[in-house]
């Protein structure tokens, strides 16, 4: 099993790494957001892999939260880019 | 018997889930536009992750917080279609999306100012 947990680590690592680098390239603000809710559902991926990889149970409520925060940070950025813009 | 199918079970899920994550990363990088790149972040993405977490929850299924794993799935159902829907209406008024990448423009005529 520890042969599947390394293989899904390293393509949830991979798949952040694109993200950040589409994250730090741009061109707009919107696509940063994009970015940003897509490292954070990997976020959750991940979180989620290694509490049922180590069976802890603790991080489950942390995966909850996470998948909460992304929504509300794209959705509060998006809002504040249409004032901004009106 | 039924413990090892459930580990190759939960095992599959979460190769699968791991690889439809790194597609829906490799698109957001080679897709032309805000409207596309949405496309890879928020379809692909939320099957990864609902992939993965069904491959945990098999991998935790004697513990009691398995329902947890189930509601951060079900929020991420609800939540992803608002924010896509958000960014993309804003991507097209605001004109950061691509006009001639689009095949049919059905907001056109209903757009202000446009």
């Amino acid at each position: 099993m520890n042969v599947v947990l390394a293989v899904t680590i390293a393509l949830l690592g991979a798949a952040g790494l694109l993200t950040v680098i589409r994250l730090v390239r741009g061109p707009s603000a919107l696509d940063r957001v994009v970015a940003l809710d897509a490292l954070l559902a990997i976020l959750t991926c991940s979180v989620a892999t290694a509490a049922g990889y180590a069976l802890y149970a603790i991080d489950v409520p942390v995966v909850v939260v996470v998948s909460l925060m992304g929504f509300i940070g794209s959705t509060s950025v998006a809002r504040l880019f249409l004032q901004e813009r009106e | 018997m039924t413990a090892q199918l459930l580990e190759i079970l939960s095992a599959v899920l979460l190769l699968s889930g791991g690889a439809l994550t790194l597609a829906a990363a490799v698109g957001l990088i080679r897709f032309p536009d805000v409207l596309a790149r949405m496309h890879a972040a928020t379809k692909p993405q939320v099957l990864g992750l609902l992939l993965v977490l069904a491959g945990v929850g098999i991998q935790l299924r004697d513990n009691v917080d398995v329902w947890m794993l189930v509601l951060a799935g079900l929020f991420q159902l609800l939540t992803a279609p608002v924010s896509a829907h958000l960014v993309g209406r804003l991507a097209y008024r605001t004109r950061h999306s691509r006009r001639d990448q689009l095949t049919v423009d059905e907001l056109e005529r209903d757009a202000p100012g446009a």
